[in-house]
């Protein structure tokens, strides 16, 4: 079946097959690999992606339901270098073997975009649902906190 | 996953037609939170899957003391709506402690309830408000109480060729609410999830108290012993320990792999403590 979407601001029409979930479409037939695959059941958050500017677990989102609708991978946040939050994570030591950076980096993104002024404890209720199995949560808060306070003083 | 037909529906009608058509080859697609997941791991195998996003059920309406959501209602929506917060604020509680922020995006309030996990959040919930549901088939609308809906684990009243289109519920704007649970991990399913509301009188004695349960058997359940022992008195500390005490005492929940019976019993005597704690207090804010 033909969908039209719009990905990472491009806009894109393609033939899909009704039964591939948004991240194999991605993946495999687009070749993006920022979205990663962990555990296949909306759980870990590796495969996190922003659908009309919220967070979704797209390996549980059929490809033909998002037809019409706006997706945001992680490369969709770089504009020509490194976003700000990403340079945080550079700058503490927030990524280690980075499977599930991406996933919290864009779930950090949209909450911060919703929430500026949130504290260590709202961000760390946000990033929840966001498993990283080196359990470097400590530089991740870090680095999300910091950018949130450059965020809202600049 | 295995290969299926797609179809999104554009009516109601066109949606129980198919499922008339196909019955048990069916499947209903909404926010797909729970179905993917089981067509990933190939639990499920149907032949065609009936999108029903495009239907217009997620429609937020109060009249008349009753607040009416379209099956579609996302639980991010239920989290963030003034007119919920306002007209049924433990609803927004209760979404609040589902999943995850991705499960709350997409995933839907008709979902969760056809779907009918014992550890669900929105079914309990659905008890103690005695919400009315409203399913639709090939021979016209039925409307169903909550205790009548849940009928096993995963288990609803829903036919093959039903779909549950809308929920009632009372509003409850002066009513004292709270949602506790516990959980192994954030944004799993509870343990233990207990739903305490309380309303009070001028006096501030209580006038109604509802207490529901998930996780303690295989559909959400009240406990009218524990109910019982709050109305008309005066919602002091000791009357609420007895009361969750009563909880703690009737629910009869089973062992897993994970946590016995005991264990469950005893959390729900806490979580039923702190739940009426709470429900108490915001039902003085709201006299």
């Amino acid at each position: 079946m033909r969908i039209a979407l719009t990905l990472n601001g491009r806009t894109r029409e393609l033939e899909v097959p009704p039964n591939q979930t948004l991240l194999q479409l991605l993946r495999d037939t687009l070749g993006l690999f920022d979205p990663k695959e962990g555990c296949g059941e909306g759980v870990c958050g590796a495969c996190t992606i922003l659908l009309d500017g919220r967070p979704v677990s797209s390996c549980l989102v059929l490809v033909p339901t998002v037809h019409g609708r706006a997706i945001l991978t992680l490369r969709g946040l770089e504009a020509g270098g490194l976003h700000p939050l990403q340079e945080a994570f550079v700058r503490h030591g927030a990524v280690q073997c980075g499977f599930c950076t991406p996933g919290i980096l864009l779930t950090a993104y949209a909450f911060l975009e919703g929430h500026p002024e949130a504290d260590r404890k709202a961000i760390r209720r946000a990033l929840g649902g966001n498993l990283c199995r080196c359990t470097g949560y400590a530089k991740i808060l870090d680095a999300v906190e910091a950018y949130a306070r450059e965020a809202t003083r600049g | 996953m295995v290969p299926f037909e797609y179809v999104a529906v554009g009516t109601v009608e066109e949606a129980v037609g198919l499922l008339a058509e196909h019955r048990e080859e069916a499947k209903v697609l909404a926010g797909g939170q729970s179905l993917v997941p089981l067509l990933n791991y190939r639990l499920a195998r149907p032949q065609l899957i009936v999108d029903i996003n495009r239907l217009p059920l997620d429609g937020i309406q109060v009249t008349d003391g009753r607040l009416r959501l379209g099956a579609l209602t996302r639980h991010a929506t239920l989290e963030e709506s003034p007119e919920i917060a306002r007209h049924c604020p433990v609803l927004a509680e209760a979404a609040g402690l589902i999943g995850n922020v991705r499960v709350r995006t997409l995933g839907t309030l008709g979902g969760s309830l056809a779907h009918a996990d014992p550890a669900a959040e929105l079914p309990m919930v659905m008890m103690a408000l005695d919400a009315s549901l409203t399913l639709v088939g090939p021979q016209g609308r039925r409307m169903l109480p909550a205790r009548e809906f849940f009928r096993g684990q995963l288990t609803t009243a829903l036919g093959q060729d039903e779909l549950l289109a809308e929920v009632e519920l009372p509003v409850t704007r002066r009513i004292g609410h709270a949602v506790e649970e516990f959980a192994r991990r954030e944004g799993d399913f509870a343990i233990v999830a207990v739903t305490a509301l309380v309303g009070l009188d001028r006096r501030g004695r209580v006038e109604d108290a509802r207490l529901a349960f998930a996780g303690v058997g295989p559909v959400p359940v009240r406990v009218p012993a524990a109910e019982d022992l709050l109305r008309g008195q005066e919602p002091a500390a000791e009357r609420l320990a007895a009361a969750a005490k009563a909880a703690r005492d009737t629910l009869d929940p089973e062992s897993d792999a994970f946590v016995s019976a005991a264990y469950r019993r005893h959390l729900a005597g806490v979580l039923t403590k702190r739940a009426l704690g709470r429900a108490v207090a915001r039902a003085g804010e709201a006299a």
